[in-house]
């Protein structure tokens, strides 16, 4: 059994988004570039499943959809533990040409299980998983928060709105994956990335895919009104603003 | 041409949740000179069915198959894109929830729709069709253009007010030709949750971060909400440290809500906090440090204990509620 990660790479988290050419585009000037938080889970659980032989997971490949700078990136997923990463070497434009340049990936290599982030904190689309299962025409699992093998089946927990359900679902498929899937993300250890250095990379080009979406600007939130303070002493007056002031209560 | 609206429904029932969409594509069929077609899928009766009337739908679509009684991406996002073709929808809205996030990219590539996902505006400008949505977790918003026929808006929850209207509304059982045994997920167990607010359909929502100290300690932060009505919700070191359940996280990459009002109770507010949270309409802060960043994201403060604190709010909202 082979396993796909699709990995994005994003702004480090606590990035304090500056916007720039009359707010057409995001500053860049020192970000630190880091794996999408929801991939870094993904590979981390695709690794654990691949230690565990009784799975049958035999190799986790990562791929990404970006220029040669984003390498750094790539570099980082082998030294934590992947076996080989492939790079569509095109900028990731939008939510339906990335998955259509990572479907054809999959075509091409025939994995059977593909891990996708529930979204990526950048751009907040929760797409490209579900795009790259319909391209392919295979089932896809979403807001999943556990994969596991029984008896060489896979098994997955998914969120739904009130609850969860435990489901079944054949190979090869697409499980578009959240928190919980993996307690803590597997740090790279000196050796994984003096070996990373040699684990090889595949640089495909795109195939022609039309977009069909385009940001032509940002905006910053509306900036909030100043806090209002109340007495410790006289909590009840938090009460009493909700009610009377906000109406919220 | 018209506007499409995919409803869900829970054991038959409608949600304030399935409301606000159909306001809201009532809303843009305005903004198009154009009509909205509700879709539901699923056992729902009539009278539970014209309830999307009211709130604009001209047309009611009910799709009955017991296949589709489990979720299942694909063929949900077959029955959905068919509907679309036969109503010749120009516009397809959909809940940025959990099943909202599973279907809309399938259907995305099914129809070659681009997609504007956790959207919570209207949108700006029919021509070029462009839409306001989140990105940089809340940091930053986006204009985005969708240059397709065929435009998909996945709506953020809580960004949209009802709108009742006269009740027009014809009801159709309508039949779908697309083949649902495509459908392959296997639902083995359910765990429901039961007898609790939902946190992402709370209006209100009482929160705990690590100034709480303790697990023992979230007595009176739990019957604020009881009395409140509010669901219960914690901060990402609470859900890490096994405080309070994973389902409770609220943040980046918890859970993402938008409440009517969110009062933190303890919690510093981080960054990836503020990213789950910022979308609420008020939120409250209780903190014993003046400086933690959370009162810049509120508007209205208390600096001080909160076992000291809390206990108070209870008995003034429970006087409140008398």
């Amino acid at each position: 059994m082979k396993i796909l990660v699709c990995i994005s790479n994003v702004p480090d988290t606590t990035t304090k988004i500056k916007l720039v050419d009359g707010n057409a585009s995001i500053d860049t000037t020192g970000i630190q570039w880091v794996i999408n938080p929801w991939d870094e889970l993904s590979l981390t659980r695709a690794l654990e499943l691949k230690d565990d032989q009784s799975t049958g997971v035999k190799s986790v490949t990562v791929a990404h959809v970006g220029p040669a700078s984003s390498e750094p990136t790539i570099r980082k997923a082998l030294a934590i533990g992947a076996d080989d990463a492939i790079r569509v070497n095109a900028e990731s434009s939008d939510a339906y040409f990335v998955a259509a340049q990572l479907a054809e990936v999959v075509k091409k290599e025939q994995f059977d299980i593909i891990l996708c982030g529930i979204e990526s904190s950048d751009f907040n689309g929760s797409a490209v998983g579900g795009m790259i299962s319909e391209f392919l025409g295979i089932p896809s699992v979403s807001a999943v928060s556990s994969i596991s093998f029984d008896g060489g089946n896979p098994v997955l927990t998914r969120d739904i709105d009130g609850g969860k359900e435990i489901v079944n679902v054949p190979a090869p498929f697409v499980a578009i994956v959240q928190k919980g899937i993996a307690k803590e993300p597997r740090i790279a250890a000196m050796r994984g990335i003096m070996l990373a250095r040699t684990k090889p990379v595949k640089v495909v080009e795109p195939v022609a895919v039309d977009l069909l979406t385009q940001v032509i600007a940002f905006e910053k939130p509306a900036p909030r009104a100043a806090c209002k303070f109340i007495d410790a002493a006289n909590p009840a007056q938090l009460i009493d603003l909700l009610k009377n002031e906000a109406k919220v209560i | 041409m018209s506007v499409l609206v995919y409803t869900e429904n829970w054991d038959g029932k409608f949600k304030k949740l399935s409301f606000e969409l159909v306001s809201y594509a009532s809303a843009v069929a305005k903004m198009m000179n154009t009509t909205v077609t509700a879709l539901s899928v699923g056992k729902v009766d009539k009278e539970e069915l014209a309830k999307l009337g009211a709130y604009g739908a001209m047309k009611i679509l009910s799709v009955e198959n017991d296949t589709l009684a489990v979720l299942d991406n694909q063929a949900y996002a077959g029955v959905i894109s068919e509907v679309a073709l036969k109503e010749n929808s120009t516009v397809i809205i959909i809940s940025n929830n959990n099943s909202g996030k599973a279907i809309a990219p399938r259907l995305s590539v099914r129809l070659k729709a681009g997609v504007g996902s956790g959207v919570s505006k209207l949108p700006l400008s029919i021509n070029p069709f462009t839409v306001y949505k989140r990105t940089y977790s809340g940091n930053a918003f986006a204009h985005l253009v969708i240059k397709s026929d065929i435009r998909i808006i996945t709506l953020a929850q809580n960004s949209f007010d009802l709108a009742e209207t006269p009740n027009n509304a014809v009801i159709e059982n309508a039949s779908v030709s697309f083949d649902v045994s495509v459908a392959r997920t296997s639902v083995k167990e359910v765990k429901k949750q039961t007898g609790k607010i939902l946190l992402t359909d709370a209006d209100i929502v009482v929160s705990g971060g690590r100034g709480m100290k303790s697990p023992d300690n979230w007595g009176p932060l739990v019957e604020l909400a009881d009395t409140l009505g509010a669901a219960t919700a914690c901060s990402r070191p609470v859900s890490d440290e096994g405080w309070r359940s994973h389902e409770e996280h609220t943040g980046q990459t918890g859970k993402i809500i938008a409440p009517n009002l969110y009062i933190a109770v303890g919690i510093s507010g981080a960054t990836q906090h503020l990213a789950g949270i910022s979308s609420s309409k008020y939120i409250v802060a209780i903190n014993t440090d003046k400086d933690a960043p959370i009162f810049e994201a509120a508007q209205y403060g208390i600096v001080g204990d909160a076992m000291k604190i809390l206990p108070q709010l209870v008995s003034a909202a429970k006087d409140l509620k008398k």
